[in-house]
């Protein structure tokens, strides 16, 4: 536990930086709630995923990348920690500060409550369908860091890779029938909506979970082939 | 305490390391000796666990590195070559980070590496602002952070000025007295000084493997002598001296001009195992009526021994020598 929490402990020096993201997203949250017109945040959490197909894979770009260009990989896997150990813990740095980033957020919540009476369950369900997205567009983001010594190739991989996930379902009016109800299930957003509507099914979850931990598993793989 | 059982690393075709064996006792301070790109710096980095070996198996203190990684690292503290350490963190922070994750208290340890490694100026500083001598020496501190009965250092000075190579030698020294350290250098000088054990490399093989003191007679000329001599031509100077019982080889020097005397050659001998023919040396220069000049025994051989062991150089004298040590293992 302690190294997990040790490991983690050197991202949040460099996100610092990030900060600056969070000013970034502020602005851009805000921007799309006066149009609705309704004390809801239908619409904030329709556009998340999108904006966390950017922001996240900009927050886990170095996580590995950075560490293999300078070498201070070869310092870190040379103590008593194992890869997953060295994983987990720069995932939870990735999870917990874009999960951090959402919380200013909130002020949105308490606008949308000054101005009307939203209902509280579409924005819980919004809100914890949000941390599982983090997770896992954060494994995703940290295995693209893995897999590269170059964080604008690292950035890229990952924010396709979620953009896709995002963003299938308007490229899917062009395929058949069948093949848009089978790839339906791969689609955050089809999963991202049901939980944003206040509709916890544990399929949806399932989903985030599932996606997160074959990221993870593949970040650590990749790690471990680095040694051979 | 560390048993490299023929270790072999291949990077796709290229074999790095080719079949090393060695078995490092405790206590010990071994040199890792050999050219750039000979497979030091592999060959540490698979002791070390942050690589694989392709074949043979490496045990520290009997568990296997890749059978039991966390318990093996735990007894080693490395550091790899030009201290690659965390740029945007403040040296404080960084040994207290590397303190949480050796699981040692942070509060004792990182005041007691502050004053070993002579970091009291720059703990307030970024790693990323801070000289080239001083990274090595908060690598040297993340190195001893869990106190390991093992330190391995890859090039430990290199870019260092002349103080700070002196000031890391000596931490060396001190810290060496009570564990176990593999340094691996191309300064021999620093081998000699340091070692009491010196490995050799070359081409991914395993060209040396002795004791530092040993290391001249086993694989080269144990003294080499600077003949200056006046009143004699280069020629006749060589000539004479090859006639001495126990020199090995001469060959010839430039001889810095002596004002007065018109003719002078310099040349240098090297000395068949323990010969002192220093004497005879003498005898002769007053037989033929020579002034001598200079007679200087001359400590370099050890770079004829790097090089001929790492550049297949040898002369018929140390290719016998070789075959009959060799014999004689």
């Amino acid at each position: 536990m302690k190294r997990e929490l040790a490991a983690y402990f050197t991202s949040p020096v460099a996100y610092i930086v990030t900060g600056l993201f969070l000013i970034f997203s502020g602005f851009m949250f805000f921007a799309t709630f006066f149009i609705s017109k309704r004390a809801e945040l239908r619409n904030f959490f329709a556009m998340l995923p999108v904006m966390l197909s950017f922001f996240i894979p900009a927050l886990t770009m170095r996580l590995f990348s950075e560490e293999k260009r300078s070498g201070s990989i070869e310092t870190l896997m040379t103590l008593p920690v194992t890869d997953f150990e060295a994983v987990l813990g720069k995932f939870l740095a990735a999870f917990i500060t874009s999960a951090a980033m959402l919380v200013p957020t909130l002020a949105y919540v308490i606008t949308a409550a000054a101005f009307g009476s939203p209902d509280a369950g579409p924005i819980i369900g919004g809100y914890i369908g949000a941390l599982f997205l983090c997770a896992a567009f954060s494994a995703i983001g940290l295995f693209a860091s893995s897999i590269t010594k170059n964080q604008i190739i690292a950035f890229f991989i990952a924010f396709a890779v979620c953009i896709l996930l995002s963003l299938i379902s308007m490229f899917l009016v062009v395929l058949p029938a069948p093949v848009v109800g089978f790839l339906s299930y791969f689609l955050a957003d089809t999963h991202f909506t049901s939980i944003s509507r206040g509709i916890i099914d544990t399929r949806d979850l399932l989903y985030f979970v599932s996606l997160t931990a074959l990221f993870f598993g593949l970040t650590v793989k990749a790690e471990q082939n680095d040694r051979r | 305490m560390i048993e490299v059982s023929h270790v072999s690393r291949t990077f796709g075709t290229f074999r790095a390391v080719n079949d090393i064996s060695f078995s490092i006792p405790t206590g010990e301070i071994v040199g890792l000796l050999g050219p750039n790109g000979a497979g030091k710096t592999t060959t540490m980095r698979m002791i070390t666990g942050f690589l694989a070996a392709t074949s043979g198996s490496i045990k520290i203190d009997g568990k296997d590195i890749t059978a039991d990684p966390v318990e093996a690292k735990q007894k080693i503290g490395y550091m790899p070559e030009a201290a690659p350490l965390y740029s945007d963190m403040i040296v404080d922070d960084y040994l207290r980070y590397v303190s949480q994750v050796q699981g040692v208290d942070p509060e004792e340890k990182v005041p007691h590496l502050c004053n070993i490694c002579g970091l009291k100026e720059v703990m307030h500083k970024n790693i990323s602002e801070l000289s080239r001598g001083y990274r090595q020496r908060v690598g040297l501190a993340h190195a001893l952070m869990n106190d390991p009965e093992i330190l391995i250092l890859d090039e430990p000075t290199s870019g260092l000025d002349p103080n700070q190579i002196g000031e890391v030698r000596n931490l060396i020294k001190e810290i060496g007295k009570t564990r176990t350290v593999i340094i691996s250098t191309h300064i021999l000088g620093e081998v000699e000084m340091l070692c009491n054990r010196v490995i050799i490399i070359s081409q991914g093989k395993l060209a040396a493997d002795s004791p530092t003191a040993q290391l001249r007679e086993r694989y080269g000329h144990s003294l080499v002598l600077q003949i200056t001599a006046g009143g004699c031509t280069s020629d006749e100077l060589n000539a004479a001296l090859k006639g001495i019982d126990g020199t090995d080889g001469v060959t010839a020097a430039t001889a810095e001009q002596i004002p007065g005397e018109a003719k002078i050659a310099s040349a240098i001998v090297s000395v068949k195992g323990t010969a002192e023919i220093r004497p005879a040396v003498f005898k002769l220069m007053v037989n033929h009526g020579w002034t001598l000049y200079e007679l200087t025994p001359q400590r370099n051989s050890l770079e004829d021994v790097f090089r001929t062991l790492t550049t297949g150089e040898n002369t018929p004298a140390e290719q016998k020598e070789n075959a009959a040590v060799e014999a004689s293992k």
